[in-house]
């Protein structure tokens, strides 16, 4: 009998708690629902299992910056350098892949720059109180100068299979870099939601000066969250030089805030302290879903920006609205 | 017939699913001081919302000068004479005394802001009440007391015949506050009507002449602030007998918890004193006297630049607040919202954010356990609260309060520095943590408790160390305890 009580609480909870991330995500996943129908009339390819696959290519290098992304709008900061971080680690992975090193070697050192790179803004921001948005967008300038003053501005071919293979090869139909951004998803999702750091991370984005005086080390997280930051850029700085078959010095240019956008996209407040994974995985794929789309529909690219730029601004705005009423009926 | 300034009868106000004002009536005349009493939530914040224009009545009647009038909007309470002096001051800190009294109603001379004729016009209305303020100072350099005033100049100028003054006494010292209430029987002398709201009763007889009572939504009566006692007010405002408002059962003090010698900071000069397993020292003093500054020292938040520390009869050096709550001293900030609340996140999240470690390990968290802890809390200090999830923005500041004292229960310290354990919180609230207090100083937690409310220091502490600026002046036993012996003592005589 007991078993049985416990049970169906549990289910009741389960239920529950389903209904309320429901409810949290109802603009975005209604959005993306009619994305998703309007685009499956208007353009018969739109949900062939190819078309699908590669969607889900193309969303995974933009999803595996905005995970970290997700935790550093969380934690009350941003991070502009992403961008950058991707050529430089496409840089000097694509480098030594050149000279001969074995690309395990070239993907850990274009890794470890990118870290290095987040670690140099982690210690600047924990130990100083200039503004990240400053900070990070300086070290963009520094390492978009860097690659090309290095590069010559020129592109580096890639000649070795095992750094092809790494972007460019998939697992029983499923593409590696897919596989790398449910790796990061799942990743994030466990810092987040079931680590002490995560609950750290919300508190320092919630109400620094309330994390302080609970004793939290404020100070080793933001160097942790930007270091990790770096290293997801890097990493998909890898995949991206890697499916581009070549090292581009330009590459990445602006990627920074279709990551922001993603996240903001998910109801993640750019004023640090509230957002969560699940709706960066949603807003990353409404960003890559009218990339597509539009492609599909043949629209000229620059007419895309224009076209990605109202979408955003409407589901951003719808967010606003559903929020709004949840709170206010929350002062009930 | 003489009308009065202002009615307010029968208002209502319903937001979705609170039903927050059930026909509440008040009347004020002109020349006097109305005092507004209730607990948190009883009706008080919404009633001079609907007075202020930020949110419009639902049902009612408001009359001033015996004429009905609609007051939709903050423009049209304005318009009518209404000016409202929030707790949270709102004025703009980089910008000049001057200007702030003027925001968005500048003197203009060929399309640009006249500053001479508003520096002249607002020093003139800061003469008027005999102030020593220069306009064109820039606010933030003010004391709060000062700010408060200049709220209170910015009401003149607006010609407002009706101030509403929303806890203005909460974050002032003793003297700031004489200044305050000569301040107001000034405004009264001008005929102006003053509603005050406080919590705290003791001020009463000073300021007020009369006193409305709400609880829950419903105003339950007004007399004369002479006619009635505080005890009375009190039954009034919870709807019950008050027998045990404040408690203390002495308990004779054992072995030294925590001992501070000759501690000197920045901001503290030669402080020296100890504290016992199941005391309650109370820290006196006025606000800015440095007894806050004195906790931020031991804990490592400000820098110690000579003088020791020693935690159960062991010398130590904190240098970062992680060690001293790794020492088991836990520190209860007395800013609510500021300093500890995650107002976003839910009760269970505020609750355990110190005793994470216990309930979780890497990725694996123990959600049983994570319940287990925070239900034990909530029955213990018996929060209210609809859920675990519920964010503890939704709650009422005293059950807050409990959830925030939770958090340092949990990590079970042997020393609690409680920086104004009650600010703000409703007569109910106080009373259950005065004896949450006097529970865990009997079974031997020593307890240090900053407090600016004297009745509480005497009340609570068994013993009671006086500050005056940045120095220790002086030490009472319970046995001399008394207001007059501790204002000797915080007040240079």
């Amino acid at each position: 009998m007991e078993t049985k009580q416990v049970e169906l609480s549990s289910n009741n909870g389960t239920l529950k708690r389903l209904g309320r991330w429901f409810v949290n995500y109802a603009g975005q996943l209604g959005f993306l629902l009619i994305l998703i129908v309007v685009l499956s009339f208007s353009a018969p390819t739109f949900l062939k299992t190819n078309n699908i696959i590669n969607v889900s290519r193309q969303v995974s290098v933009n999803m595996i910056i905005a995970c970290a992304m997700t935790i550093v709008l969380i934690s009350g900061g941003i991070d502009l350098s992403t961008g950058s971080v991707m050529a430089m680690s496409g840089m000097v992975s694509a480098y030594l892949s050149f000279s001969g090193y074995p690309f395990v070697f070239c993907a850990l050192a274009g890794v470890l720059t990118g870290v290095l790179s987040g670690l140099v803004n982690g210690l600047i921001l924990a130990n100083t109180k200039l503004p990240p948005f400053i900070v990070t967008y300086a070290m963009q300038s520094i390492l978009r100068g860097i690659v090309f003053v290095a590069t010559g501005a020129g592109t580096i071919r890639l000649q070795n299979q095992a750094y092809l293979d790494f972007g460019g090869s998939s697992v029983g139909g499923i593409p590696l870099p897919v596989l790398y951004m449910i790796a990061i998803i799942l990743l994030t999702w466990l810092v987040l939601g079931r680590s002490k750091m995560g609950r750290h991370i919300y508190a320092i984005g919630g109400n620094p000066r309330a994390a302080q005086f609970a004793g939290i080390n404020i100070k080793r997280i933001v160097v942790l969250i930007y270091s990790l930051c770096g290293a997801c850029a890097a990493l998909a700085g890898l995949v991206l030089t890697s499916r581009n078959t070549s090292m581009q010095p330009a590459v990445g240019i602006g990627s920074e805030m279709d990551a922001i956008a993603a996240v903001v996209l998910g109801g993640t407040s750019m004023a640090g302290g509230q957002g969560a994974i699940a709706g960066t995985i949603i807003g990353a794929f409404i960003i890559g879903i009218i990339n597509n789309g539009l492609n599909l529909l043949g629209m000229d690219s620059y007419y895309q920006y224009i076209c990605k730029g109202i979408v955003i601004l409407f589901a951003v705005y719808m967010d606003d609205v559903k929020n709004k009423k949840i709170s206010t009926g929350k002062a009930l | 017939m003489e009308h009065n300034l202002l009615e307010m009868n029968n208002i209502h106000k319903r937001f979705p699913g609170v039903y927050a004002l059930r026909g509440v009536s008040l009347s004020l005349k002109a020349g006097e001081v109305l005092a507004l009493v209730g607990e948190n939530g009883a009706g008080k914040s919404t009633l001079i919302n609907v007075l202020g224009g930020i949110h419009p009545k639902d049902d009612g009647e408001i009359r001033i000068d015996g004429k009905p009038v609609e007051i939709n909007s903050v423009a049209d309470a304005r318009a009518n004479g209404v000016s409202i002096i929030h707790q949270e001051l709102v004025l703009v800190p980089h910008l000049t005394v001057a200007e702030n009294i003027f925001l968005n109603r500048e003197p203009k001379r060929g399309g640009l802001v006249d500053y001479k004729t508003m520096f002249q016009d607002a020093q003139r209305f800061i003469d008027g009440l005999g102030l020593k303020i220069d306009a064109s100072e820039q606010v933030f350099r003010l004391t709060i007391a000062e700010q408060q005033v200049i709220e209170i100049v910015k009401a003149i100028s607006f010609q407002s015949r009706i101030i509403v003054m929303d806890e203005p006494t909460s974050s002032l010292s003793e003297n700031e506050i004489d200044a305050l209430f000569e301040h107001i029987a000034a405004l009264k002398a001008k005929g102006i009507g003053i509603i005050y709201i406080s919590h705290r009763l003791s001020e009463l007889p000073r300021v007020a002449d009369r006193v409305t009572v709400l609880r829950d939504g419903q105003s339950v009566g007004s007399a004369n602030v002479a006619d009635i006692s505080n005890d009375e007010i009190v039954r009034m405002m919870v709807g019950r007998e008050m027998t045990r408002y404040y408690t203390r059962t002495y308990n004779q003090a054992t072995e030294e918890a925590l001992r501070v010698e000759h501690l000197t900071t920045a901001r503290v000069k030669d402080v020296s004193f100890s504290v016992r397993k199941g005391e309650i020292l109370g820290f006196a003093g006025l606000v800015g006297a440095g007894r806050t500054e004195v906790m931020k020292g031991i804990l490592g938040f400000d820098p110690v630049l000579s003088g020791s520390v020693y935690v159960g009869g062991k010398r130590v050096t904190i240098k970062h607040p992680s060690q001293a709550y790794a020492l088991k001293i836990g520190y209860i900030p007395e800013n609510r919202r500021e300093e500890s609340l995650f107002g976003f996140r839910s009760v269970q999240y505020n609750l355990t954010l110190r005793v994470l470690r216990s309930f979780i390990r890497g990725v694996r968290v123990n959600s049983a356990k994570e319940q287990q802890i925070t239900s034990e809390y909530v029955e213990k200090l018996s929060i209210k609260t609809a859920s675990y999830a519920t964010k503890i923005q939704n709650l009422s500041g005293g059950n807050q309060q409990k959830v925030v004292i939770s958090r340092w229960l949990a990590a079970k310290p042997d020393i609690l520095i409680m920086d104004e354990p009650t600010r703000g919180i409703d007569v109910g609230a106080k009373a259950e943590i005065y004896e949450l207090m006097n529970a865990l100083a009997a079974e031997g937690m020593a307890i240090i408790m900053i407090s600016s409310e004297l009745p509480e220091v005497i009340n609570i502490s068994d013993r009671v160390i006086v500050m005056r600026e940045n120095r220790i002046s002086g030490m009472l036993e319970k046995s001399q305890l008394s207001q007059e012996a501790i204002m000797q003592y915080a007040v240079n005589l």
